[in-house]
């Protein structure tokens, strides 16, 4: 029964399967972005992405589903924002960009097909972006953004009745998750900036609970993937010290954790982080 | 078993020890029996107390049971505190006597009371115990007393008392003043007692749904109170840790109210039919921290109805989880002959259970082959404890712009719900007032980070009595969880309007203490309730059955509670009037005065209801408290408690060392974590540091407020009473609590909860105010420490400061603190009459008084995170020590480390608290120390967290700094020692 039950936190991260989604060309030119910038190297953002799902695949030895992309969908790549899993429940999502609500059908073949208990959110008034959704292990905590509206948030708590769900203005960011993750069972990886500071400040007040914090200097390096892999312990997939070095500092202190740093430059261009291109399941029960 | 030493059971018996005497005089037999009915009703606080007062009639079954109640009772009483009592019951008569000498008659009333207000409990239970001879003795003794000063000074009282009432002669003695305030208490109680001591018995039936669909029926005394009735069912369920439950009544509105134990019944639901169900009241955090599988398993019942009607929400894999053990826990491990497919459907899982929940729950029942009933019951809570709604009254009301949200009370604070969205969460901590006021709800919040000043948050109730419900609730949950002890409303005594509601229980930290001295073998219940819930709950939720129910009983109950009255009622009826009327004419007298001044003053500010300074105090001396008085006349005696001391605080120990024992010490650490946490230690202190200037900044800046807040404070505090005046006053004719709360007025709450750790600004303020009265009064204030210790100080000088001008007036006999606190409250009553301008009321005032009659107290704290090795020192048993290579780091501040620093002082008392949560043991070890008149008490808290690498030590220590500082600004750190070790031994002794 280790696998069921209400985690306390401790069993955060645990995993046994991936979902990923292949880059779509159409990604360079029309992935929604906050902010005009650099073209994206297709070939080297998927090089990148590559790797991502390579250390998924045989580095940790999870059983990844690769979604094929899906031209009509340049953003599709990034998974989680269309679907939150919790334990034995997925809420497939209604995206805040009007754009990326087909990416959900194919996500739900795929979490289907892992016998997940589907919640679909077809209230039309509502909006969630997976990337707004922090799962703490033991409550959620949602941001309220751009992509992610109160009805939204609300349909996510009623679909993980056992936690609470806590909201979290986001203002400067696109999402919630774009300026923090977890990176361990009970710490909270958190930029540096006020408004991350600000959010984090908000989720402490609104949690029973206490969590540490890792402080970093750059808001999307605090944009990390926590694991809990049996026989490899902590891992946490962080952004490589060329990309940020004094981040990447702060994560090699971080002595218990296996470290992986992976680069991902390209997708950060399109407003693309570590957590966003992938959605983590732990099936435990395949009695 | 709530009663033994609670301050209420003083009280009460008390005004019955003096009600009966003044009334029955010389005819006790006599009265006998009704004398036992009165008793039955009054002490319910105190099951033991009626036993002191039937001794004469032992006939009676009512004392049969109290006896046994007693006994159980004395299970929770080390045994040191038992041994004090022979001693104590001599003590009052000697007392009485040397006050007599010194004093003037009617003054010795006053004075003799207060002691018999403090042993006599100590010698019920003795007696209850024991049933020893020299009890009887000393009994009699007293009562001897109690008729001879009685009979004394009932002239006079009623003079002071007709004083009083006029508000004339307002330049009479303070002396005088206190003495008549005091009298005046007593012939209140006098009359009241003589209503009843005359009247016959007169029954109600009462039904009580338990938390296992059965009923409950037993016949109560009209006027019993809460407590009686809460007894009896606890008694039928077998039920120790009772303070976890209560009773819940459904008003006309249909809404559910606590049945308040120190109150009468009839009071609390008047028209409403004797119709009660039962219920967990506190959720505790921790079940696994309760000691019997029974109380478990009532909490289980309790979370079953909870989670079956979907006021514990849960998912679908919960639901599943949670029926599975319950199935397990009452029919055993799954067998497929006998458990069909059918087996399940008559339990109810959920609100709606569907097919495929069903068969989820089977499955995993086969899953729990081999667990027994009672870790069914354990896994279930475990499960259910982390839910997020688990333990919060939800509480529908609007925020300022009139949205829709819910007010979650919870053991942590106050949750804001949207929706199911959690919106805002208040903790404890961070709440500095609660109040009402008609039909809005305020918190006081301490400012944030950046904040300068407090805010006050309002939120709209539905209406009056939802307002009152939502705050009683929340002082309740306040004190049973963050509270040592309970708050004494005792201060209320002058502020005769508004509630005084108290939560007057005991807290959780009482109830854990006291259930580590449960010592009985497991009792046998039978776990088939949930079959029998389930019939009754199915498709309807709770309360629907609970209407019927109602209805059922409102034609058979009401007529009967409605009231025939028996013979020689009439008097007493006509008695009890007339004692309300006075008390009735005694407040007004009193309220147009603070209106009148208020109304002036009071334009600009905000209004509050009734209010609670949210205090925070963690620790103090309970149950030793008392006896120190004692000791303090009877240096003697000392050396016999600390022996006592010595022998008897091992025995709550070793369980707790135990249980430490049990869980593996394994120490294993990784090569690299050595580094790792050093590393993090470094960040770790830099955040304590942190915190540290954020509070000293908050004392600071509180300082600073005083002065021209202080001011503010105290017209607010007066507008509240102005407010609750009015909205108490329009209650009376509607609600009868209010009434019950003038009664109250006749209960001081003796034990004065010393040694209170205040640690929080608000409780700065309420230095700062004091301060400003002292100085006001009687300067000479000593002021040794600085930065937050200085209020700490301060406070205690400014009472030693009030004790010295009463001493004229009143001679206070040795470390009599009532004689202290009553007078400071005449004191203060007196100023606020004589002023009309009501500057010196202060609300806090009785709490804070801390060992009124002795000199300064300094108080110092201090935490040692320390290793496993240190362990020893604390616990008088051999504690594994663990051989290792290991790296100590130790921060020590250069304060002195006073483990053994009173020493040179006599000891008075000390007292060993532990708790411990899953790494982490806290063990608080307070002293009390006099050296050379001035006393010294010192609250050492020791932390001591242990775990492998899977804990997170850097965490556990900075939350453990964290907490100890929330919970004590002023606290230093004296040591911190980081202990880790590369190899696990094995060795434990």
């Amino acid at each position: 029964m280790a696998g069921l039950g209400l985690g306390d936190g401790g069993s955060l991260g645990r995993c046994s399967h991936a979902v990923v989604r292949s880059l779509s060309e159409s990604l360079c030119q029309h992935a929604l972005r906050r902010e005009k910038g650099k073209e994206v190297d297709f070939a080297r953002a998927e090089r990148e992405h590559q790797l991502y799902v390579g250390v998924l695949k045989s580095k940790l030895g999870l059983q990844v589903l690769e979604l094929p992309a899906d031209e009509s969908l340049p953003d599709c790549v990034f998974v989680e924002d269309v679907a939150v899993v919790c334990e034995e429940t997925a809420l497939i999502t209604r995206p805040g960009a009007p754009s990326r609500r087909k990416e959900v059908d194919a996500m739900k073949r795929a979490l289907e097909s892992l016998n997940l208990n589907i919640v679909e959110m077809t209230d039309e008034n509502a909006t969630l972006d997976g990337g707004d959704v922090l799962f703490t292990g033991r409550e959620f905590f949602v941001g309220l953004s751009k992509r992610t509206n109160q009805r939204g948030a609300e349909i996510l708590a009623d679909t993980f009745k056992d936690y609470a769900v806590s909201t979290v203005p986001v203002y400067d960011s696109l999402h919630l998750k774009s300026f923090c993750s977890m990176a361990g069972p009970n710490l909270i990886a958190i930029g540096s900036t006020e408004a991350a500071q600000k959010a984090l400040k908000t989720m402490q007040q609104m949690s029973d609970h206490r969590y540490d914090k890792l402080t970093v200097p750059d808001d999307a390096a605090a944009n990390c993937v926590y694991l809990n892999i049996p026989g490899k312990g902590h891992v946490l997939l962080h952004r490589a010290p060329e990309e940020y070095p004094e981040s990447a500092k702060v994560f090699e202190k971080l002595k218990d954790h296996m470290l992986i740093p992976i680069a991902n430059t390209e997708m950060e261009k399109v407003d693309g982080l570590l957590t966003c291109c992938s959605v983590l399941i732990n099936k435990t029960s395949e009695l | 078993m709530t009663t033994e030493v609670g301050p209420e059971t003083e009280v009460k018996k008390d005004s019955e020890q003096v009600g009966a005497d003044a009334s029955e005089e010389a005819t006790q037999s006599q009265e006998d029996i009704k004398c036992e009915k009165t008793l039955s009703e009054e002490a319910q606080d105190s099951p033991s107390s009626p036993a002191l007062a039937s001794q004469s009639s032992p006939s009676s079954q009512k004392k049969e049971k109290d006896l046994s109640e007693s006994k159980g009772i004395s299970r929770f009483i080390p045994p040191w505190l038992k041994k004090q009592k022979s001693y104590n019951l001599v003590e009052p008569k000697d007392e009485a006597k040397k006050k007599a000498v010194e004093e003037g008659q009617a003054v010795e009333t006053g004075e003799c009371q207060l002691p018999e207000e403090v042993t006599p409990p100590e010698g019920n239970l003795e007696k209850a115990t024991a049933e020893s001879q020299q009890v009887a003795k000393a009994n009699d003794k007293e009562e001897e007393k109690h008729s001879l000063s009685s009979a004394d000074t009932q002239p006079a009282k009623e003079d002071s008392k007709e004083t009083e009432i006029k508000k004339v002669s307002e330049e009479q003695e303070e002396k005088q003043k206190i003495e008549g305030k005091r009298e005046t208490k007593e012939v209140q109680t006098a009359e009241i007692k003589m209503e009843k001591a005359p009247k016959k018995i007169k029954t109600v039936q009462c039904k009580v749904m338990l938390l296992d669909g059965t009923e409950y029926s037993c016949d109560l005394e009209k006027r019993a109170k809460g407590q009686v009735l809460f007894d009896k069912v606890c008694e039928q369920l077998n039920l120790l840790e009772k303070d976890y439950f209560g009773l819940l009544f459904q008003d006309n509105s249909d809404q559910k109210n606590w049945l308040d134990s120190s109150k009468e019944i009839k009071r609390q639901i008047r028209n409403l039919p004797w119709l009660f169900t039962f219920n967990v009241k506190f959720y505790p955090p921790d079940p696994s921290q309760l000691t019997e599988d029974i109380t478990r398993y009532f909490l289980c019942l309790q979370l079953r109805q909870d989670i079956a009607s979907g006021r514990l929400p849960c998912s679908f894999v919960t639901h599943s989880l949670l029926g599975s053990y319950t199935l397990q826990a009452e029919l055993g491990d799954y067998d497929p002959e006998e458990h069909n497919n059918d087996y399940i459907s008559e339990f109810q899982f959920a609100p709606s259970q569907s097919k495929e929940m069903e068969e989820k729950v089977v499955e995993l029942h086969k899953t729990h082959r081999g667990l027994t009933p009672a870790q069914a019951d354990s896994h279930f809570l475990e499960n259910a404890k982390r839910l997020s709604m688990y333990g919060v009254d939800l509480h529908h009301a609007k925020d300022s712009e009139g949205v829709d949200i819910m007010l979650g009370v919870c053991a942590n604070g106050l949750l804001i719900y949207k929706d199911r969205l959690r919106i805002n969460r208040f903790a404890w901590p961070k709440i500095l007032k609660i109040s009402y006021k008609r039909s809005s709800f305020y918190i006081k919040v301490r400012p944030a980070e950046l904040e300068q000043f407090e805010s006050t948050i309002g939120f709209k109730l539905p209406n009056h009595r939802a307002a009152k419900r939502l705050w009683k609730v929340c002082v309740e949950h306040h004190t049973f969880y963050r509270l040592v002890s309970p708050e004494q409303p005792a201060k209320a005594k002058f502020l005769t309007l508004g509630s005084k509601f108290r939560y007057s229980g005991r807290t959780q930290a009482q109830t854990r203490q006291a259930s580590n001295l449960i010592d009985r073998p497991a009792p046998y219940f039978e776990r088939t309730s949930s079959k029998r819930v389930s019939r009754s709950l199915d498709g309807a939720p709770m309360g629907i059955p609970d209407q019927s129910l109602l209805r059922d009983f409102s034609a058979t109950t009401v007529g009967p509670a409605g009231g025939v009255v028996f013979d020689g009622e009439a008097v007493g009826q006509a008695k009890l009037k007339d004692g309300k009327g006075r008390d009735e004419d005694g407040s007004p007298t009193k309220t147009p005065q603070l209106e009148l001044t208020q109304d002036e003053k009071n334009n600009s500010l905000r209004v509050d209801g009734e209010n609670i300074y949210v205090r925070h105090s963690n620790l103090m001396l309970e149950d030793l408290d008392k006896t120190q008085d004692d000791l303090l006349k009877h240096q003697a005696s000392i050396s016999e408690l600390k022996r006592n001391f010595m022998e008897s605080t091992p025995e709550p120990r070793p369980s707790e060392w135990e249980k430490r024992r049990i869980t593996p010490l394994s120490l294993q650490t990784q090569g690299s974590s050595h580094e790792t946490l050093t590393v993090v230690e470094e960040k770790k202190q830099a955040e304590v540091g942190i915190e540290e200037t954020v509070v000293i900044d908050e004392i600071n800046r509180g300082k600073m407020q005083a002065d021209t807040d202080a001011g503010e404070t105290h017209k607010v505090e007066h507008l509240s009473k102005k407010d609750s005046s009015s909205s108490s006053s329009s209650d009376s004719s509607s609600s009868s609590e209010s009434e019950d709360e003038l009664v109250g007025e006749y209960q001081p709450q003796h034990r004065v909860t010393e040694d209170i750790i205040r640690e929080e600004q608000e409780e700065n303020e309420g230095a700062k105010k004091k301060e400003e009265r002292a100085t006001e009064i009687i300067q000479s204030v000593e002021t040794l420490q600085e930065g937050s210790k200085l209020k700490v100080t301060v406070e205690h000088s400014q009472v030693t400061a009030k004790a010295l001008t009463q001493e004229n007036a009143v001679t206070i006999k040795t470390g009599e603190k009532n004689v202290m606190e009553e007078g400071k409250r005449e004191e203060n009553e007196e100023q606020l009459k004589i002023n009309g301008d009501v500057s010196h009321v202060d609300i806090d005032v009785a709490s804070q008084i801390i060992c009124c009659s002795e000199p300064p107290v300094v108080k110092t704290e201090m935490v040692t995170i320390s290793d496993a090795t240190q362990r020893t020192e604390i616990s008088t048993k051999e504690v594994p020590i663990v051989q290792t290579e290991t790296k100590t780091i130790t921060y020590e501040s250069p304060q002195f480390d006073g483990s053994a620093g009173g020493d040179t002082g006599l000891l008075l008392s000390a007292q060993t608290i532990t708790s411990e949560s899953v790494s982490t043991t806290t063990t608080t070890h307070i002293t009390k120390t006099v050296k050379g008149g001035v006393s010294e008490t010192r609250i050492e808290k020791r932390i001591v967290i242990t775990g492998d690498a899977d804990i997170d030590h850097d965490q556990a220590l900075a939350q453990a700094i964290k907490e100890a500082k929330e919970q004590h600004p002023d606290m230093s750190v004296t040591r911190v020692v980081v202990h880790k070790e590369t190899e696990l031994e094995e060795g434990k002794e």
